[in-house]
């Protein structure tokens, strides 16, 4: 697959069909066996990070007895460097409910949330709108699911999924203990499923076009197209949906100003791949996984500061309750400081590696076990620039 | 039956029933897991991290407090990955904490320190965060003080708080590096809805919270010569003490109690079990008069159900959460003001002292006593009629500053006057016997024979943890003076822990019961799990003072309030009758709307 060309696509923003709501009517006459069996098929695994396969999930939430579950839509985007979300529900939010209202029958649920990132207020007019259009046409359908949306707090940390229920149900948002998982405990203790935004999409996409056509795009781990927000040193920033499982070179060809040294994939939760592995690294679940964040650094920046303003990030972003994240993210932070300063000798950068490979482990969410992430990779491959 | 589930933990097979954590699991093969965050009393909340252990074939490691165990697990609570990963937590727990252990109170009785001992944590690995934090200590508060450098934000009390008492005096504030335990807009403890209770101080892990001891003040008390200090010790007090000295839960020390305080140089030791009994007449005749005037005079202003007033954490729950019901309280005071107003007036009478000499000590079980004997209406004698509270953890501390082998002791007796009781009063100390000891009074007052229970043991308004308690008591073949409760049922109900007080007065707000006598205690347990008591306390260590408080009770020679000689002789000598005109002076209170707010 090296060969491979940096293909764009144009899946996830595609027209819509030309009869409203068409897919979401042709697929409410399927069973929901049918299309199980198509979401499995088609290898999609979500969008928001994590990368878990999106049939799997809906099956075994599909599979909780209860007759109250839930639909959840992530939309609190707020991985620094990250604002694909956005573009979405601002051209294709028909897309998102009805990939919502999909859900909604596969696993039994009357009622979706669509949980909006606070500074996003500013979508709600249009949203509204299009959604008293999915109601006439769901009631019409006759499909009893109704979609409300929640605005959230503004804290990063809701956006991972059991804070963001925490949030939703008028709580701290801090994250719960797992298991439970969401598809038997979720929003109100009851089974959930919630994806990103770009995965309901991507169900709909699959339900339009069924896997087969769909699994033409991406690899074996890795199917489908992604939208990528791409900043940084790059002379073309913005939202491009492009194949899944990509040589970083030719992405970097593409985007890089010719004096590309390190590409951060995912954000800061994600990793730094220097230009000597650009040939090798592919995007994907198979290789460097990202939740759509692509930042380029060129020569002139100082990665020490990258990765000062990534912990500092992470520091003030934690929700503060679990140990190996509050603490660790500010001993990170101060560490590397003092190693710059001179405070401490460069062997102390080893004490923290092993710190942050302990966060890595013992971190009770997402967010302080992927600091490590940015922390080895970047510390790794730039040691001078941490010490000098 | 549950299903079982098969694992192994360090080479061990086990099955435990589903549902049951991996910590569960290894307790149950003594196997000893470190833990912080985790009480057995509270829901998990699995933010500490330190019980992490290692599962084959995962990558990450659980914590075990909150992960259950599934079936084919493999286990390993002491690997490599584990022990590194724990001594990183409890280095980067120590970098934020302001950990000069001997400045703190918590010396030697604090978890993290015993884990820091432990792990020989010696030389710290990470950077001393400490500096540059802005921890506040708040002092303000009479009862219990909060010093946020001593923090490590496992968030015990605010679990304690919202579940056990649904006070939510504490909650989280901000994130990240600033996250800290706060109260409402910040403000002092005093300024807030809390009740003083202690019950975090009891599960504070470390000396983030504790109580404000006046030890110091009751030694310069006791060694100033122109002092006459004057002790009381509460009935949940002498079936705790023991533990604060290392004594297994669940010992009667009564005896050896008294030896201690005398050996510390109190002039008199007394007992405020004296005053449970006389709280029980006053309390009982109270009862009886508000049911006369409910149901003779029909006056419709009659406040019932009539609620007890023992218990000063639940005095200012009721004042700031349902403050439209203060009417419904006892005006009795609590025992400890009781005995604090007739020390300085009747005891000082009997021994020819004169009040200003007098110092009154109390050793309680309880935290919010101390801001009871602080409250400005708790000056009936003219002085200050409780001047120092020490709770049963700071006794346990004086009697170790001394040196005293305790257990040697001998077992030596309270002095007179206010030193007899009875058992009635010895239950005081139980959720559920406030009611049955005045239970076993009112009825006997108003028919003249004992209650009709198997050796006056009332066990259906004996409380339980975790639940109210309701009980109808059937009033029959009275004296003709009483004959308006002729075939009456006294609708009783008995609660502990402020989160079921609140249930009971949100019953009987939304007219969903109507009971005459209700008791409220605002500990879980009653104050054998009261704030100031031993740490730990959790449900084993409570049952087993539990059984002990019954045990004492069964061994009493006298179990009614109303047949102590010594109550006899006070009504005659000096209060003259129950509600009279002193009691009402001396015995009785007011109460204070607060806000919530
Ligand atoms: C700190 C943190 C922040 C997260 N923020 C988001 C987010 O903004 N949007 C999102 O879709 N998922 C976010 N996630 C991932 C969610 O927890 C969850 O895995 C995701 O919504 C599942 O959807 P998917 O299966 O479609 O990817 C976050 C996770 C963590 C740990
Ligand atoms: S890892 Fe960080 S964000 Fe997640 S629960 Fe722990 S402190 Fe909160
Ligand atoms: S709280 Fe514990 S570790 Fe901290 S100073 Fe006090 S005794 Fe030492
Ligand atoms: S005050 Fe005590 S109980 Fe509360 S979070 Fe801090 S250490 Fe834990
Ligand atoms: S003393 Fe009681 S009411 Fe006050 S904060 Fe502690 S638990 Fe809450
Ligand atoms: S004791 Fe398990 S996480 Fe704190």
């Amino acid at each position: 697959m090296s060969d491979a060309k940096l293909k764009r696509v144009d899946l996830i923003f595609g027209e819509y069909s030309n009869v409203k709501y068409k897919v979401l009517a042709d697929t409410l006459i399927r069973s929901n066996e049918e299309i199980l069996k198509d979401l499995l098929d088609s290898g999609l695994r979500g969008r928001g990070g994590a990368g878990f396969p999106t049939g799997m999930k809906w099956k075994f939430t599909a599979e909780t007895p209860g007759n109250e579950k839930y639909v959840v839509c992530n939309a609190d985007e707020g991985e620094p460097g990250t604002f694909k979300d956005k573009e979405i529900l601002t051209r294709v939010p028909r897309k998102v409910f009805s990939g919502m209202a999909i859900c909604g029958k596969v696993i039994g649920a009357k009622k979706g949330f669509l949980y909006l990132r606070g500074e996003y207020k500013f979508l709600l007019p249009d949203l509204l709108k299009e959604l008293d259009q999915y109601h006439e046409f769901s009631k019409q359908l006759g499909h009893d699911f109704s979609i409300e949306i929640r605005l959230g707090s503004g804290a990063y940390i809701c956006g991972e999924e059991s804070a963001l229920f925490e949030s939703m149900e008028g709580d701290r948002g801090e994250p719960r203990n797992k298991p439970p998982y969401p598809t038997t405990s979720g929003y109100l203790g009851k089974p959930t499923v919630i994806n990103n935004v770009e995965t309901f999409v991507n169900v709909l996409m699959i339900m339009r076009l069924g896997p087969d056509q769909y699994k033409k795009l991406g690899t074996t781990d890795s199917r489908g197209s992604k939208v990528f927000s791409v900043s940084g040193d790059t002379p073309i920033p913005g939202i491009y949906e492009l194949e899944l499982g990509m040589p970083l070179e030719r992405f970097v060809d593409e985007f890089g100003d010719g004096d590309t040294k390190a590409v951060q994939v995912g954000g800061a939760s994600g990793f730094c791949v220097p230009r000597k592995k650009f040939k090798d690294t592919v995007i994907g679940f198979e290789g460097v996984p990202t939740g759509g964040s692509m930042m380029l650094f060129n020569s002139s920046r100082s990665m020490y500061n990258v990765l000062h303003n990534y912990l500092e990030f992470f520091e003030e972003e934690s929700c503060g309750q679990c140990t190996p994240c509050r603490v660790g993210c500010q001993q990170l932070r101060k560490g590397i400081v003092a190693v710059k300063k001179g405070d401490k000798k460069s062997v102390y950068l080893d004490q923290l590696m092993k710190l942050s490979e302990s966060m890595k482990i013992t971190a009770k969410c997402g967010l302080g076990q992927s600091v490590a992430n940015s922390f080895s990779s970047i510390v790794n491959n730039f040691k001078e620039e941490m010490i000098y | 039956m549950t299903k079982q589930i098969n694992l192994t933990i360090d080479g061990i097979n086990i099955s435990v029933e589903e549902g049951k954590t991996i910590l569960e699991a290894a307790r149950s093969l003594n196997i000893h897991v470190p833990t912080l965050c985790y009480h057995e009393d509270l829901c998990v909340a699995g933010n500490c991290r330190v019980c992490v252990v290692e599962q084959e074939n995962v990558k990450n490691l659980p914590a075990s407090c909150a992960t259950p165990a599934t079936e084919g697990m493999v286990i390993h609570t002491n690997s490599m990955k584990v022990r590194l990963a724990r001594k990183h937590i409890v280095e980067l727990l120590l970098s934020e904490h302001n950990a000069d252990c001997t400045k703190c109170y918590k010396n030697k009785n604090c978890e993290l320190q015993t884990l820091a001992s432990q792990m020989l944590t010696g030389d710290h690995m990470f950077l001393d965060l400490v500096p540059d934090k802005k921890y506040t200590i708040d002092r303000f508060n009479t009862a219990i003080i909060k010093d946020d450098s001593r923090c490590i934000r496992c968030q015990r009390c605010v679990r304690t708080c919202e579940e056990l008492q649904s006070v939510s005096a504490l909650g989280v504030a901000y994130r990240g590096d600033k996250m800290k335990i706060s109260t409402f807009f910040e403000n002092p403890l005093f300024e807030v809805v809390c009740t003083n209770c202690g019950q975090c101080v009891n599960r504070c892990p470390t000396g983030a919270l504790i109580e404000r001891n006046y030890i110091d003040q009751v030694w310069d008390a006791i060694y100033d010569p122109t002092k006459h200090v004057v002790v009381q010790t509460a009935p949940a007090v002498r079936i705790a003490l023991g533990e604060a000295l290392g004594m297994a839960p669940g010992k009667i020390v009564t005896g050896k109690m008294v030896a201690a305080l005398r050996r510390l140089g109190f002039d008199s030791v007394l007992d405020t079990d004296f005053t449970a009994d006389l709280t029980i007449i006053e309390e009982g005749h109270e009862l009886l008069s508000r049911l006369k005037k409910a149901l003779v005079d029909k006056d419709p202003k009659t406040a019932l159900p009539m609620a007890t007033s023992c218990s000063p954490g639940w005095i200012k729950f009721i004042e700031h959460t349902f403050p439209e019901y203060l009417p419904n309280l006892s005006t009795c005071k609590s025992p400890q003001q009781m005995f604090g107003a007739l020390t300085k007036t009747f005891y000082a009478l009997k021994r020819k002292l004169d009040p200003k000499n007098i110092v009154s000590v109390s050793i309680m079980p309880c935290t919010a006593k101390k801001f009871e004997a602080n409250r400005p209406e708790m000056r009936s004698s003219g002085y200050k009629d409780v001047d120092y509270v020490l709770t049963t953890r700071e006794l346990g501390i004086m009697i170790k500053q001394v040196g005293l082998e305790f257990e040697a002791l001998p077992e030596e007796h309270f002095d007179s006057f206010m030193g007899t009781s009875t058992g009635a009063a010895v239950i005081f100390g139980s959720t559920g016997g406030v009611m049955e000891a005045a239970l076993r009074t009112v009825y006997e007052v108003v028919t003249g024979r004992e209650v009709p229970f198997d050796g006056l043991n009332i066990t259906p308004v004996r409380g339980t943890e975790g639940e109210v308690r309701e009980a109808t008591i059937l009033i029959e073949k009275v004296k003709p003076e009483w004959r308006f409760l002729e075939g009456v049922e006294l609708k009783c109900a008995v609660a502990n822990g402020l989160a079921h007080a609140k249930t009971v007065m949100q019953n009987v707000r939304d007219g969903k019961a109507n009971y005459h006598f209700i008791e409220i205690m605002a500990c879980p347990g009653g104050c054998l799990g009261g704030g100031g008591q031993p740490i730990p306390t959790n449900r084993d260590i409570r049952s087993k003072r539990k059984s002990a408080i019954y045990e004492e009770d069964m061994g009493m020679p006298i179990r009614k309030s109303h047949e102590n000689p010594e109550i006899t002789a006070i009504y005659k000598d000096f209060l003259e009758k129950p509600l009279g005109h002193k009691s009402h002076e001396l015995l009785h209170t007011h109460y204070t709307p607060r806000k919530r707010y």
